[in-house]
């Protein structure tokens, strides 16, 4: 059935430029089979079609969904996706931990396995031999089925490995990877305000799945949960929605739960010698199995957002550092105009609070560190208090976890502390991209 | 003839399998002598012992000559090494009869047993040790289906037979006000329900007048009966406690009296013995997916309904259930089994199943065991409940493959 037209990548999909991740990872490949198969029939599938096909259907679905559901980011590659793709709109995040007696040959086959998976889920395809209603009548589906008859929607799948994978809270090398753990991969410092759950903190392995559409990027957890039973547990997971990082020039800044624009700073695709500096992992940084790859910290940041709304109009303004609603500098000018820290009022006040988040997480500051902004808004419900379980659920990647650990420890007298407390966090090393048919953390097991 | 199906939640298998279903188990049918083995022991049953003549054999047939010198009908049984799943049995010996049973051995352990009036626990279990050449396997998938699915119905009637006196015992101590040997009985009345509970669960009204919490019952506007009902007299509530739906404990609820008590019991007593008799009718038998699904409904039931405490909320016996669903679970494996590893993709997959199934019971051991009695399940903390969880789910999964490798032409 639709596996056929899966196995052929679509013409005109770009070619990898080795060395520019920007190409490599972010040019859309325009269609997704499953879009294929609604419109034209499992006949036409396996047909290769011609890039103004692509386009005419990629154009209509965009149409209708505000989005170009269609994206297809290939799985393989330099770099894994997820990390420099234009952020798309909808996150599941989910952390593991390996099973109690699982063995090397456990970890090497669920990572194997796990690469299988996303690379035909991230295709549009279903997963395994027989998808979901291809097997047997009396065998549960391989493939749980609900993306059946959705499109790819730019799904990612970022795969990445916590420091107690190498060693566990006891220091056992439990999968004869101790000697191979890179120097930096160290539980995050405390941090001023902390307030850290232990059901968001921390993880053997992580995976990170983003897509347009937030039933494709749950598919693709649950499905990766499932095949990880017996071998890797889920041990806190979050799901996420509007993105409120954009990670390309071609994107608008969106806003966060504060209903501010964020990320108007952030690193960008586009700025592929910043990139190199600031995202990627260099060749002699200290573990050759981590070139190419990066550093993921991920911060669940709770938003007392009651107490936040109840705040001034202008009071909100000094916290951020920014205006409201074009999102520019109070130093003046437009989103885009470079702030100016030194910048002070008729009174000789700075215009830039010294306590305003921009003030303190500005390179300025911070001797020039960047980092790649990733983050989502949650809201899960509410707590016990009728009060919204809601906030930011960063996420940055870095070449180097110092470089969050710096702007992080500047942030410690940040104005927005007052609305915020970080409730979750954890590291984790994230492994280059797998070759064509191969898996992420090849390297690390060669 | 009528046929049972004994698991509703998957009725999958009636069609493809006509010809197990039409199979009728009117008592054991002997099986055909081979030309392995070929030793005869006798067994002399009386109402309290169950001797046998020799504590091993050879591999192969194994005849029995059973004469029962007691003074009402008994049954004589071979059980598994793990004394549950029944592997051979002669049911109906009555007083002064002299009858042969043979059965085919496999090297291994086994137990053997009697069970008089062919009610309650095993009687005389006895270790029975078969040592010789592996029997080839029978290429012939009928002739391991029938074995598999008559052993199968052998070991729900078995069960069924056992919980008749343990709740018995039990609601006797109930009606006489004797709360502490009723609490004392209440985990281990309820082990034989357990193992066979997809089983009970077919009979439509039979599992929610024996079997259903208060919950359950109120949301379907039934008169609470069962053992649940017997558990909140015996664990009653404390002032301002809850029921698991966060309504008050004593939301239309009050002990009960001596009166409401012997009903109670009654009730129960009969129930099981609508149970008994259902199973132990000569038409009574299940298919062959029937068996593999069991094991996994089993499963699904720890999952459900165990792992979070809502089971025996009031008297924190959930690992006992557990236990006794896994126990479950294995058996209903262990009798498709040799179906199953007739191909080369369900011997891997029959292989996958005994490791989670080992490191599921290891785990379980380290709160207790049937035997012993388990700890309370409220003091088993959100992560060692996360710990069983993530063993059920790894057995699970697995598990969810074997009625589509039976089944397998």
């Amino acid at each position: 059935m639709s596996r056929t037209a899966d196995e052929d990548p679509t013409p005109g999909a770009a070619s990898q430029t080795p060395g520019d991740p920007a190409t490599a990872d972010e040019t859309p490949r325009g269609i997704s089979r499953r879009g294929l198969l609604g419109l034209f029939g499992a006949g036409a599938a396996g047909v290769a079609v011609g890039g103004g096909a692509g386009a005419a259907i990629a154009s209509s679905a965009a149409a209708s969904s505000g989005v170009d559901s269609t994206r297809v980011y290939p799985f393989a590659g330099e770099h894994q996706a997820g990390i420099v793709t234009p952020a798309q709109d909808r996150l599941h995040f989910a952390a593991f931990d390996m099973a109690s007696g699982a063995t090397r040959d456990d970890l090497i086959s669920l990572l194997q396995d796990w690469s299988a998976a996303a690379a035909r889920m991230t295709r549009g395809a279903e997963i395994g031999d027989t998808g979901a209603v291809g097997g047997s009548e009396f065998a549960p589906p391989e493939d749980t089925g609900e993306a059946l008859d959705l499109p790819a929607a730019g799904l990612t799948i970022t795969i990445g490995f916590g420091p107690t994978l190498f060693t566990d809270a006891s220091g056992i090398d439990r999968f004869g990877i101790a000697s191979a753990k890179p120097a930096e991969l160290e539980p995050l410092p405390r941090f001023a305000g902390d307030a850290l759950e232990p059901g968001a903190t921390g993880g053997d392995l992580c995976i990170q799945a983003c897509a347009d559409d937030p039933q494709v990027a749950v598919h693709a957890v649950r499905n990766l949960s499932r095949i990880a039973f017996g071998r890797a547990s889920l041990r806190w997971s979050q799901l996420g929605f509007g993105r409120t990082s954009s990670t390309s020039t071609s994107q608008v800044t969106a806003r966060n739960l504060f209903g501010f624009k964020d990320g108007t700073a952030n690193l960008k695709a586009e700025e592929t010698q910043a990139i190199d500096d600031g995202v990627w992992v260099q060749a002699g940084d200290g573990s050759a199995w981590l070139t190419g790859g990066s550093y993921l910290v991920v911060r669940r940041v709770r938003m007392i957002i009651e107490t936040w709304d109840r705040s001034q109009l202008g009071e909100q303004e000094r916290v951020i550092g920014r205006s409201k609603g074009a999102g520019a500098p109070l130093s003046g000018g437009t989103e885009f105009t470079p702030i100016d820290l030194a910048a002070t009022g008729a009174a000789g006040q700075p215009l830039i609070d010294k306590g305003a988040h921009v003030r303190l997480a500005h390179p300025d500051v911070n001797g020039g560190i960047r980092l790649l902004r990733r983050g989502y808004n949650y809201v899960d419900g509410n707590d016990q208090l009728g009060r919204l379980n809601a906030g930011l659920f960063f996420m940055s990647y870095q070449r180097s976890p110092q470089q969050f650990i710096t702007v992080q420890k500047n942030l410690a007298r940040d104005n927005l502390n007052e609305y915020i407390k970080h409730v979750g966090s954890a590291l984790f090393a994230i492994p280059p991209g797998a070759s064509e048919g191969g898996w992420v953390g090849e390297t690390l097991f060669a | 003839m009528s046929t049972f199906s004994p698991f509703l939640r998957r009725p999958v298998v009636g069609a493809t399998l006509a010809g197990v279903l039409a199979l009728a188990l009117a008592g054991c049918v002997p099986n055909s002598p081979a030309a392995q083995g070929g030793s005869t022991l006798s067994v002399n049953i009386k109402d309290d012992t169950c001797a046998v003549s020799a504590a091993q054999a050879t591999a192969g047939s194994v005849t029995f000559s059973l004469t029962n010198s007691g003074t009402d009908v008994n049954e004589f049984e071979i059980l598994a090494s793990d004394k549950l799943r029944i592997v051979g049995e002669k049911e109906n010996v009555t007083p002064g009869q002299t009858v042969d049973y043979t059965a085919q051995l496999e090297p291994g352990t086994y137990y053997t047993a009697c069970k008089f009036q062919l009610i309650g626990a095993p009687v005389g279990l006895a270790e029975f040790t078969v040592t010789g050449e592996a029997l080839k396997l029978s290429a012939d998938r009928q002739a391991l289906a029938d074995q598999a699915v008559s052993d199968y119905v052998a070991y729900i009637k078995s069960q069924a037979g056992e919980l008749l006196p343990l709740t018995q015992q039990l609601t006797d101590a109930y009606v006489a006000g004797d709360d502490e040997t009723a609490r004392a009985l209440f985990a281990k009345a309820r082990v034989p329900y357990e193992r066979i509970e997809p089983t009970a669960e077919a009979f439509g009204d039979l599992d929610p007048e024996i079997d259903y919490r208060e919950v359950d019952a109120v949301a379907e506007g039934l008169d609470w009966t069962g053992f649940h009902r017997i558990e909140k007299d015996l664990w009653q509530p404390a002032a301002g406690a809850l029921n698991s739906d966060g309504t008050s404990a004593t939301l239309d609820w009050a002990p009960s009296t001596p009166e409401q008590r012997a009903e109670f019991a009654a009730k129960l007593n009969e129930n099981v013995k609508e149970l008994y008799d259902l199973v132990s009718a000569p038409d009574f038998t299940v298919s062959l997916g029937d068996i593999s699904n069991g094991s996994i409904g089993l499963l699904d039931e720890v999952a459900k309904g165990k792992i979070t405490g809502e089971e025996d909320w009031w008297s924190h016996t959930d690992l006992s259930d557990f236990a006794a669903n896994v126990q479950g679970a294995e058996v209903a494996f262990g009798n498709v089994e040799r179906l199953a590893n007739t191909s080369d993709t369900g011997k891997k997959l029959t292989g996958t199943i005994h490791t989670r199934f080992d490191e599921l019971n290891a785990l379980l051991a380290k709160y207790g065991s049937l035997e012993t009695g388990f700890v309370s399940y409220d003091t088993v903390d959100d992560a060692q409940r996360a710990e069983l969880s993530d063993a059920v789910n790894a057995l699970s999964e697995p598990l969810s493959q074997l009625t589509s490798v039976v089944l397998a032409q």
